[in-house]
Formats: structure tokens, sequence, C-alpha cells
């Protein structure tokens, strides 16, 4: 089934400003952000709370030969000094990574990365934490670094990780999906075959507000209070019970107000395990805050990716198959935060929207002397590389066919009939009208008249740019059987209560970083149960008051919490049933459901509200066998499959032939994400997501010269977009539900930033097409559109 | 050293340290939170504050810089239980995800209407381009700017909608 | 967020006693304006000064005013006002065109023209600016003041001819009749810094003819102005093939370094494209000058 036009506003609230379930209303956080009063982690003072610094490494291969930490102790106002050798008698040295490996929290035998962290110091206040970091003195013995990646499993390179025993290379894994053999087979068969090496270069998520923690450990009770900038609290916990042997039920952790996460604020990172050594060691409360540069520095990067594609079709245009192999740059330790089941993230759906007789890809992830991370930044796991390679490739083919690109989609997009569809590396499409949002799409852009405009400018010499890009993304892990973060699978839960007045709160294990969960999942329990939206308070972020669940990343909050959240409801409305059949004296399955009240089949004028009913359940109605006195259930929610969004994207460029700067003049996005709860937010989503792109495709770029010093390290050089390099965005929506998810939703969060990249440097590739380009990488920078339009596209790295 | 400001419309004397940032006085001596900070090289706008009526970075700005001058913070932009039309565009348009930015942005809207009561999109853009948002895509944040602009008095109706006053 | 290390504050309240005030505390004091140069350095701690001397306050430095063929900018005007002026967007429009691309606007409230000058980044704007409408700077020590030309004024990256115990006090713009100019940069994204910018002011004799061309570069190490092309277009009329090979001599004057704005062959490109773009527009406004 498939909606064009938007689900109207439910008939009981009767106003469509005001729906009691789905639709535009204001988001229930706002009052408080614009008054400035939000509650993020550096706004948190404890009675004694002391600010710990970190001491960074300066160079990125070293050994450390010695480190003096007494100037730095002697300064006025430091309390504690601690380093790499304290922590190895605390057992803290190293801690788990996300992905099986291990992290030094503070480097005890090398520095592996610039930026990586080697003391930390303790003080009464910011600023002398700040000015003792000056005063440590480390010898390092520098060491040969890793930098190149294509260089990284070259015989005789420096081994980085020698702290693991038996190492004698930089090899982290080796992944495959897909049926090779098949694959060269009909590669081998093909008309056409087109190549090419594409690199999705490292960038980083930038959160405006940098990660922090305050961590506050009472001895007495041996209980840790944790508020720190996590998206997922109760991953966090229990990963700080295992690496802290405090005990699980003695931590607290308290994620407030985020700025913003986008994936940054997934790992677990040093900062945050030394504000707990710090409040163990001193007693007193503990903050730490990063700077903008340790952020970029030193947190979870995202993609670098070198991709080597190729693509096989008939010579009318029919796709056939693609296949890749992936050299995947990890930095110095594993830490990328995905299922485990899956070093390469999701990359496998890089097949994209077509129909294909086969596929094969083969990932190989390596150790380089960078920073750790590789999944963040609203990738879907890895569903921005998967989509950018094959919507690269797509637009090449329609190049060397000589075919209109979107002509080119429209032949090879998955049908409507045939979903839900196996692809050829293991995922099932849920649903989709794939033909339907593109045509929407390039109906909105007026693309026939974009492409004759076009022809006219590059008859005077000027170039203009159209790309499109069509993306599914595969969000909203688990399954848990098959999906889980080192060991916790990927589930969620809910824990709603409707208090005797009938307003209710809702508990949930995801946690907003500005997605705007207490409006959305109010709006999912006013769906189901006819409770006002403002009558119902959503609870997140703590730990010691929602239930247990995996957290908020990978576009999963609304496919697996909303989930949970639309079951908890509807079990609180059943049980509702038999307390209202009690109170009317009736048989439950005499009773019929509308929005907010049961009534007697045949005679609606008999009937109790959610009101009248949770005050009848704590009351002192006789409550039916079984049933107790209360009006409250919990659930959780285990997704039989992921959802599976999609969306068809057109931008048009302008670039300066004289000084290669591209102008993004229009972006028109057609989103699918099945049922729509609140479509104001998901506009938002959305426009976040193609803000992100127009970084990543022109500006955003962690760069490392050839010592390993990282250039992107602040925001004058790790280039964010402003209100003037983005247009005014273009959107429109087609809805298909998924069959799957009780409410038919799938996610918005990351479809934007998955799938606007492709179009925006297909729109740059297609503004050069007269100097005879056909690939360039990002980023698009002035200087590198130049380079193409000279005939020499360099890779970045 | 000694230091005297108006906050929000109230005078103030404290002592500081000279090197003090105003973003850390305002957040850390005044404990006035809705100011924030992002970066360290003057770049992202989180920390916008009204020096005698003029968005500027209040990292940038030493609070002893500020001495004899008159800021205005994001708390300082309600009239008691009365929202800046600033703020309720801001709700209205869906300004704001995050929160994080917001305070800046609303601030610099209100120093740009202040200057000109009917900016063009291009001049809200221009106004906001020395300030980051990572959320919003900007397009909403024009929009909050230009419902300001329509509605130079937030609606009695809507005043109502807006949360519990708040005492600085 | 980085914070400066310690130091001593002190306001000064006229020009006289910021001067008496650098005497007494000498080369480990620094004058601080709008600050958006000095407590950015400051914070990462590549600027140490004992002694910060604020000199926000000297509103006796924030002025512009036409004292007949000259227009006089105080060292402590903000770009915010010399954009807003509509006596600079009328005589010097390049000077708006600058002011719009330094920085981004929150900057332009605080910082200065004297403390950008001073600051002689090479990736500056307002230098190349200065330098192209042959400005002169006025500065003032314990000796009285002087006059200096920008060439004079320069020194070097970082580096002027303002000793540690003198202040930039106003910058002269020489006003001329039948005159245009314009500046033209390439930035990554707004609010950067250069990739190469270039500056062009025109003024055309009662014939038509260019009596008198500056050219300036920004961000390609070029030190003075590109005298070479000045010559070449020196008491001509206006043409295209005349800025072609104008812009063609920029790019040979240029001396760019490769970084992450791009390659040396780019910036090259730049000073050439851009010389040319700034001086058409320079002559259409130097053309329309003439005839209003």
């Amino acid at each position: 089934m498939t909606i064009i036009e938007e689900r109207a506003a439910n008939p009981a609230a009767g106003d469509d400003d005001r729906p009691i379930g789905y639709g535009r209303i204001q988001r229930k956080e706002d009052p408080r952000f614009v008054r400035g009063k939000g509650h993020y982690v550096d706004d948190i003072v404890l009675p004694g709370m002391l600010h710990g610094a970190i001491l960074r490494s300066p160079v990125a291969h070293a050994r450390i030969v010695s480190i003096d930490t007494s100037a730095a102790l002697a300064h006025p106002g430091v309390v504690a000094v601690i380093t790499g050798q304290d922590l190895l008698g605390l057992k803290l040295a190293w801690a788990p990574t996300l992905s099986a490996d291990v992290q030094a929290v503070l480097a005890t035998d090398k520095v592996r990365f610039q930026g990586q962290e080697v003391a930390f110091v303790v003080a009464e206040d910011r600023y002398a934490a700040r000015d003792a970091l000056e005063l440590i003195e480390v010898d390092y013995d520098v060491l040969p670094p890793v930098i190149d990646v294509r260089k990284a499993l070259d015989p005789g390179a420096p081994v980085i990780r020698d702290d693991i025993e038996g190492r004698t290379d930089n090899h982290i894994f080796d992944w495959e999906a897909g049926d090779a053999a098949e694959t060269d087979a009909v590669f081998a068969s093909a008309d056409v075959v087109v190549s090419q090496e594409m690199v999705y270069p490292r960038v980083h998520p930038a959160p405006m507000e940098t990660c922090g923690a305050v961590a506050d450990f009472e001895p007495i009770e041996g209980a840790l209070t944790l508020y720190e900038t996590s998206q997922a609290p109760h991953a966090h916990r229990t990963l700080f019970a295992i690496v802290s042997g405090i005990p699980e039920h003695k931590i607290r952790i308290v994620s407030p107000d985020i700025g913003g996460g986008f994936g940054n604020k997934v790992g677990i990172y040093p900062g945050y395990i030394l504000a707990v050594v710090g409040s163990i060691v001193t007693g007193r409360p503990v903050k730490w805050m990063e700077d903008r540069s340790e952020n970029l520095m030193s947190t979870s990067f995202a993609r670098d990716y070198i991709m080597q594609g190729e693509i096989a079709a008939t010579k009318d245009g029919r796709i056939l198959a693609v296949r890749s192999t992936v050299l995947a740059d990890h930095g110095a330790f594993n830490a990328t935060a995905q299922p485990s089941k899956y070093p390469a993230g999701f990359f496998h759906i890089f097949t994209g929207s077509y129909d294909l007789q086969a596929a094969h890809c083969k990932v190989t992830g390596v150790y380089t002397n960078k920073a750790p991370g590789g999944v963040a930044y609203a990738c879907s796991f890895r569903v921005t590389e998967a989509v950018y390679l094959v919507e690269r490739l797509v637009d090449m083919l329609a190049r060397k066919l000589e075919m209109d690109p979107a002509e080119l989609r429209l032949k090879n997009l998955i049908k409507p009939e045939q979903f839900p569809y196996k692809n050829k590396t293991g995922w099932e499409y849920d649903s989709g009208n794939y033909e339907q949002a593109l045509r929407k799409s390039m109906q909105m852009a007026g693309y026939d008249e974009l492409r004759r405009e076009q022809q006219e400018k590059r008859d005077r010499g000027e170039l203009m740019g159209i790309g499109i890009s069509f993306f599914t993304e595969t969000v909203g892990a688990g399954p848990r059987k098959h999906m889980d973060i080192v060991g916790l699978g990927m589930a969620d839960g809910a824990e709603l209560r409707i208090h005797p007045t009938g307003k209710a709160v809702v508990r949930i294990s995801v946690q907003s970083q500005g997605q705007g969960h207490e409006t959305t999942f109010a709006q999912i329990v006013a769906e189901e149960l006819g409770i006002p939206p403002e009558d119902i308070d959503v609870v997140h972020g703590d730990t010691d008051q929602t239930p247990f669940g995996l957290g908020t990343y990978g576009s999963r909050s609304t496919p697996v919490s909303g989930a949970a959240v639309a079951l908890v409801a509807r079990k609180v409305r059943e049980k509702a049933k038999f307390i209202a059949a009690a109170m009317l004296e009736t048989r439950p399955e005499d009773l019929e459901w509308e929005k907010g009240r049961w009534f007697v089949k045949g005679d609606p004028s008999v009937g109790k509200t959610m009101a009248e009913i949770a005050m009848g359940a704590h009351g002192t109605v006789t409550l039916p066998e079984g049933i107790d006195g209360n009006l409250d259930a919990e659930v959780t929610y285990d997704p039989p499959n992921l959802t599976f969004p999609f969306g068809a994207y057109i931008c048009v460029v302008d670039v300066d032939p004289g000084t290669g700067h591209v102008t993004v003049r229009r972006f028109i996005a057609v989103d699918d994400c099945g049922t729509r709860i609140n479509p104001m937010i998901i506009e938002g989503q959305v426009h976040g997501g193609l803000t992100d792109g127009v970084g990543m495709a022109l500006m955003q770029f962690i760069e490392f010269d050839a010592e390993g010093n990282n250039l992107g390290g602040t925001f004058m050089d790790y280039l964010i977009p402003t209100a003037l390099e983005v247009p005014d965005w273009e959107t429109g929506f087609t809805v298909t539900p998924s069959p799957h998810h009780p409410i038919g939703a799938k996610g918005i969060g990351e479809s934007a930033t998955v799938g606007s990249p492709p179009a925006i440097v297909n729109a740059v590739v297609d503004a050069l097409a007269p100097f005879g380009i056909t690939h360039m990488d990002m980023p698009c920078t002035p200087a590198r559109v130049w380079e193409a339009m000279q005939g020499r596209p360099r890779p970045p790295i | 050293m000694q230091i005297s400001m108006s906050i929000n419309g109230t005078d103030i004397t404290e002592e500081i340290e000279p090197r003090v940032l105003l973003v850390h006085f305002i957040r850390d001596q005044l404990r006035l939170t809705g100011t924030h900070w992002g970066c360290d090289t003057s770049n992202c706008g989180t920390c916008v504050v009204l020096m005698d009526g003029q968005p500027v970075k209040s990292c940038t700005v030493l609070a002893a810089m500020a001495d004899g001058h008159s800021i205005t913070t994001v708390e300082g932009l309600a009239t008691g239980a009365v929202l800046d039309p600033v703020q309720q565009g801001f709700m209205e348009e869906h300004g704001l995800q995050c929160g994080f930015c917001t305070p800046g942005m609303m601030l610099t809207a209100r120093a740009l209407l202040d200057q000109n009561p009917h900016p063009d999109d291009g001049e809200i853009r221009e106004a906001i381009s020395g300030q980051m948002c990572r959320c919003t895509g900007y397009a909403t944040i024009v929009r909050s700017v230009q419902w300001a602009a329509a509605h130079p008095a937030v609606p009695e109706e809507l005043a109502e909608n807006a949360g519990e006053e708040v005492t600085a | 967020m980085q914070i400066p290390a310690s130091f001593d504050y002190v306001r000064a309240s006229t020009v006289d006693d910021a001067l008496a005030l650098l005497d007494r505390h000498g080369p480990e004091s620094r004058v601080v304006a709008g600050g958006h140069s000095l407590l950015p350095m400051m914070k990462l701690r590549l600027a140490r000064p004992e002694w910060l001397i604020d000199i926000n306050e000297l509103y006796e430095l924030d002025y512009v005013l036409r004292d007949g063929n000259t227009l006089r900018v105080g060292a402590m005007t903000r770009h915010a006002t010399l954009l807003a002026s509509p006596e600079i967007f009328r005589l010097f429009p390049i000077v708006a065109d600058a002011e719009r691309v330094i920085a981004d606007p929150t900057v332009r409230n605080r910082g200065t023209i004297g403390g950008s000058l001073c600051q002689a980044d090479p990736a500056e704007d307002l230098s190349t600016v200065c330098k192209v409408l042959r400005a002169e700077a006025v500065i003032r020590g314990p000796g009285g003041e002087r006059v200096l030309s920008m060439d004079d004024f320069h020194r070097g990256a970082y580096e002027t001819a303002v000793a540690h115990n003198e202040l930039l006090c106003e910058v002269r713009f020489p006003i001329r009749p039948r005159s245009g100019s314009a500046y033209e940069k390439v930035e990554r994204r707004v609010g950067d810094w250069a990739v190469v910018a270039a500056g062009a002011a025109i003024s055309l004799a009662a014939d038509g003819t260019m009596d008198d061309v500056a050219i300036g570069l920004t961000a390609v190490g070029v030190a003075g102005t590109v005298t070479e092309a000045e010559d070449l277009l020196r008491g001509r009329h206006p043409q295209e093939d005349l800025f072609l090979e104008a812009g063609r001599l920029a790019a040979l004057a240029s001396k760019p370094i490769a970084d992450q704005r791009g390659p040396i062959d780019y910036k090259r490109h730049l000073a050439d494209e851009l010389t040319r773009r700034v001086l058409r527009r320079a002559a259409a406004r130097a053309a329309e000058a003439q005839e209003g």
C-alpha cells in the first residue's frame, strides 16, 4: 500500500492543529530550550566538583620514555595528576572497545595517534587544570607512523598494535558478503562494465556540544552517578560495570539534554573513564568537558573507506551486478560501534535500490596511526558509503551508456510488487514504491526543464549540474538474535503508566540528542490511547528511571523504541478494556474502542474514557480475575526485521568556471519513512541531514599530513556549512508503511545524510561533463574542482 | 579585579581574574547556563550574547572588556512569562532541535529585527552566518525569524503555552 | 574550551593613556582592540602577553570622516561600521566588497580596521585593500606622530612598523575623482580566510585612460602591489585584452604556497582569474563615477 498524501489528522482530535496522535504539533521540549533552560552536561555543577583536563600526544606514533608530573602536581589548585602507569595499578589502563579490541585510556607504552590521551589533571577549576597540562613533561621517542592506509599492510610497515601479543602487521579483519563466483560470472558475460576507485574521506560528526561527563563516585555506598553525553546510557552502564568493576546496580548513568550526537556520542571515550577515575581517586565529583580540538582529533571519526567499485549492465541499460573491494581505515584501535557480526556495518546494502542478479563485496580493515572510530555520523552503520558507491556507479554507467541517469534508474528500480525483496547480500527489504518517489522528485524539480536549462547554459560556457540519487536505507537494528553490541541484543524497552487522573508517563530506553523524542513518543501513545500529548510525559536518559535498551543511533529510535511504545500502549489499552468491562458490568468482548474510550457495541453513549478507566483501576472497582489494580504495562521490543526507508534526491549545482566554486542552488528531497508521526520533526531531520551532505560533499574533511598531524582539528579547518552554503530545502514525501512495524513507521534520522552526498557529487560531476570528467572524490572544494577541470582529479588521500 | 555590568537589565558587580572569558563569567560565575560554547577558535557562535545590543562571540571577549557594558543573554529575552516573538517563532517553525545553538541564534535574530524589522531571507542567512547549527539545516531558523518579523508581539493565546515563568 | 594563560589587564582611556601604559609595561604588553585575532591566539597559547592594554574605550579613534580629498578612518572603527558606511560604499566600493567577506557578521561587530592591519596576517583582506587604495597609516608613539605608506607599514607576515610602544591611530585614504575599485575573494566557505583574493583600483583621466591603477593580491606572498601589471595598464584605456595580460602578470608575480586551501598552480590561476575580474569591475565602477 502506498499513500502519497499526508495521513489525515485523527478525527478524534477534531482539530488538525492539535491532533491527539500523529500530526504537526509543537515540540514539548522547546519551551525550556528557547528560554535557555536546557540542561546539558556542562551546566551541571555538583558541590565540591573538580575539573579534569587531558594531556594529549602531539605526535602520531612514539614510545613514551618518561612522564614527569611533579611540576603539574605542585601547581596551585591541582588535586591529582593521573598517568597510564597509575591506571595500570587500577587495571584501567586499557578498556574494551565496542568492536572486540582494546583502547588505551591513558597511554602506557606508546602513543598511537596525535591527540591520544597521555595524562589527566584534576584541579579546583578548569583554568588551573588547563594551566597544569603545560607543566607535565613527557619524553617521546618518535617512531615512523603509518598514515597512508594504502601502505598499512605493506610488509615491513611499522606495527602499530605491538601491545597485542603476536601481532606482526596492521591487519584487523577481512569480511565479505554476497557470492563472489556468481558475481564474477555475471560480470564476465556483461555487455558493459564500469569501474571506479572512490574515496569516502574521513569526516567527523562534530555536534555543537562536545563530549563530556561529570562523575560522582560515592565511596560509602560504592555507587557511581555518571552524567555524560551519551546516545546509549543503558549500554554504557553495562560497559562501565564491566570496565570498572563497580557492580551494575551501583551505577546510574544520566544523559541529560544532549547538544547533538550524530553518532559521536555512542562510544565510551577515555575522558568519561578518566572522570570516573578522577572521582574515585579524589573522593569528589569530577567534570571533564573536551575542547573542540579534542573532539575533532580524538573522538569517533566516520567513513574513511577506499572503495573499488564495479557495475555490470547490458548495453540497453539493464543493471546486472555490482561488486566492490574496500580498504577501511579504522585508526589506531578498532573502536567502531556496530553490531558484532558486521565489522563493515551494513555496507553490504551497496546493492542499492536495484533489482540485481548478483553482488559481492569484500572489506579489509586496517590499523593506522590515526584516531580510532569508524562508524559514526548519521551513517546507519556504513549505509552512507554503500549508497554513495552504488549511486556514483549508476551515474557513471548512465554516462557510459549515454542514457539519462533518471531513465537508467527508473528502468532498474525494484518494483512495488517485488516486495518483500530479498537482495543478493542477505537483506529483506520490507516495502517500497521506488518509482513513485523518483517520479515525484522529478516532478517537484521540473527535471526536464532543468535539463533544457542546463543545455542552454552549456552552450554559453556556464557550468550547471543536475545530480540524482536514489537510496534505500536499512535501519532499526536488531533483530536481537542477529544483532548485538558487545553481546547486548539490539532491543528496546518501554514502560507506560497511566496515573489515576488519566495523565501518563512513558519511559523509554532511547535517548534524544535533539530528535524530539519527548514529543514523538507522546504522540505515539496519544494515537494509541487518545490521551492528548501534553498529558503524556516522556522520560528518557536516566538508567535509574527507564527500562533497558540499546539507545539512539542508526535511526533506531522510531523503528525499535517507537514500536515498543506503540505496543506498550496497546497492552494498556487491552487491559483498560477489561477494567472498563468491569466498570460497565459487561463482557470485554462486547466493548469497542474509539480513540480515548471503550464503549458498548451498538450503544456508543455507554462507555468509559481512559481517565475514567484509570481512576477505576486505581480506585475501588472490583477488578476481574488476574487484573492488577493499575493501568501500567511494559514491553521489550525485538524487531523481526530492519525497516527500509528510501528516497529520491535531486540536486542542482552551479560551478564557477573560473574558480571551481560550487553553489548548491536547489535540493529536492522526497523521503519515504513509512507512517509519519510528526511531519514537522521529520522535515527537520531531513533538513539537518541534507546540510551534513553538503558539508561532506563540499567541505568537511579530516585530513592528515605525512607525519600524522591532524589538519582538521579546529573549526577553522574542519569546515561546517553555514546558512549561506545551503539552499532553502524542497522536501516532499510518499508513505509506504513498513508491514512488520506496529505503526508502519521506518525511521528518518539518517536518510538525508545517507542519500544527499551522492546527489551532490553526481551534480558536480555532471556540471564538469564538458571537461570529460566522469568522477571526482569528495570534498568538492574549489581547488579540487578546478583540478578536476584541468583533467586531473585527485583522490583526497 | 572588580567588574560591573548590566546583565539582562540587572546591575552586578563581581570579582574576577583578568583572563576570564565572558562566556565563562556568564556560565560559571553568574550561573546563566543558557549561553553555550562549542569551539576554540571563534567560529561556531553558540556563545553569542548581545553586548550593548550587538551580537558578539562571548568566547572572544574578556569579562573585563565587558566592564561597564550591557549584556543580554537568552535568559533576558522573555519578559516574565511573555516570550520574545523570536522565541515563539523558533517554537512555531521548528527552528531548533538539540537546542544548543538556539540561544545564540535567537539573540542574533533579535538584534537583526531591532535593526531591520522586515529582513528578507538572504539578510537573515547573512546575519546568522557566523553561527553553526548541525541539526536544522537553517531553513527553519530562517522561517522562525520570519515568523517573529510577522508577529512583532506574541499573540496572547500563544504566550499561555510558553511554559512557566523563569526567574533569572 | 581553550583558555588563555594568566595576564594583567588594564583599560586605556585615551590614546595618550594607552601610549603611557605601553611605555610603562614594555615589550611584554600587548594592545587588544576587537580581540578577534589576539584572543584566539592567546587561548591557543600561541601568544602570552603579560599585560593586556584594552583600547576599546578609545572612542576618539572610532570615526569615518572626510577631510578635503582624504577619507580618515580611525583605527578603532569596527568592520561593521565600515560595511554600513554609505560614504565608504560610494567612494571606495572595494572596502565594502572586502568587508562583506571578512570573517562573519558577529566577528565584524568587534573586529577593527586597526586590529586587522596590525595583525598583518598574510591572508588578511584589508591590508590588500589599503595597499590598492594607496592608503597611509598614522602611527603615534612617544616621539609623536608619523605617517607611513602601506608598503612601509607592512614588514612581512605578522609584522608591521608599529613599535611596541606605538599605536596605529588612523588610516587615510586619498579620494580620487573618476575612480573605481573592487575586491574578490575565493574562500572554501563563508567566513574562511582567503584561498586567494585580489583587489584593484582604477582612476580615469578626463580622456578615459587609466591614470592610476593599483592591483593587490591576498594570500599569495606578494608584499606590495603588482607593479608590472600596473605599469602595463597605466595610460591606456581599460580593455579586456589588457586585463587578460594583467592577470597573467599577476599570476607570475604571485608566490603562493600549497596548503589545505589549494595547490600552487590553482592559487596562481586564481591570482590571474581574480585580477581580471576585479579590474573589469573597478573599470566599470570608474566609468560610472566618471559619468556620475
